[in-house]
């Protein structure tokens, strides 16, 4: 037997890991995998509270979850890889212009 | 007790992998320590009974996302990153901000614990069939929306990705 918030404190690590890594660093993928692993902390969350409150429905959210994720790598990347080709850069400091 | 101690070992595994993911400072090296965090996080939704979630979570997350991240990354050549003022700023206020706010939460549940149930292993009867059941009757119109969602993100990864030069010679073609 695991006390539920064990299984919350352990997603808020999780989280506030991402939220750390969002501020403090500068090249735009290993941003964009902070972002990845604050969604998976919340999701870590919502399996938690669905097994605590013997609700699948918050299973089908993480899938959710998940999609959006998917959706937002793709074109986060996508994005990445254009912010490239004009730039020459994964700098977040010297992507500061909106245009060239 | 089984439980705890399975929990404690992939709950370490996921801290650390998370804070590799951040002393790191090559992406590569991020990348993969990510990889390890899911995997984990896959394990611990196993703990808590959700076998399809834990299946979809190193399909789709460390699979899927994640190939995409390491493949973006070899593509663009991504050497280590340079540290810089506003990054050393971000450090000195963003470590102890956020600690402190980790502190403060995990006080909090901690504190409240003894109200919460504690979860034994296996607790939810997640089977793909009740899944199943839910996802495609209760929350049939989010499922069916989401799948807008991801063709609108393959178009759009397209059309970002696809080098400027192409679509303008594309559309001259149409014209001629």
């Amino acid at each position: 037997m695991v006390p539920l918030s064990y299984y919350l404190v352990l997603s808020g690590i999780l989280f506030g890991c991402g939220v750390l890594g969002f501020l403090i660093k500068r090249n735009i993928i290993t941003i964009f995998m902070s972002i990845e692993l604050m969604l998976n902390g919340v999701n870590l969350s919502f399996v938690a509270f669905a097994a605590h409150w013997h609700a699948l429905s918050g299973q089908v959210f993480v899938f959710f979850v998940m999609v959006v994720a998917a959706a937002e790598a793709a074109v986060g990347l996508a994005i990445i890889i254009a912010v490239y080709r004009t730039r020459e850069t994964l700098n977040v400091d010297q992507v500061n212009l909106l245009k060239l | 007790m089984f439980h705890l101690i399975l929990f404690l070992f992939f709950g370490a595994i996921c801290v650390a992998g998370a804070v590799n993911l951040l002393v790191q400072s090559h992406p590569i090296n991020s990348a993969l320590s990510l990889v390890a965090v899911m995997a984990s996080l896959a394990a611990e939704y196993l703990l808590l009974g959700a076998e399809f979630v834990a299946a979809v979570q190193v399909i789709v997350y460390a699979g899927a996302i994640m190939v995409l991240f390491v493949i973006t990354i070899m593509l663009l050549n991504a050497g280590a990153e340079e540290r810089t003022k506003g990054s050393r700023i971000a450090t000195l206020l963003g470590v102890p901000g956020v600690t402190v706010g980790a502190v403060l939460v995990a006080w909090t549940l901690l504190g409240r614990s003894a109200t919460t149930h504690s979860v034994s292993i296996g607790a939810l009867w997640g089977a793909p069939k009740d899944i199943a059941r839910l996802l495609f009757r209760d929350f049939l119109l989010p499922f069916e929306v989401t799948s807008v969602l991801i063709l609108i993100a393959i178009m759009g990864a397209v059309v970002l990705a696809s080098r400027p030069e192409a679509v303008t010679r594309g559309a001259r073609k149409d014209e001629g």
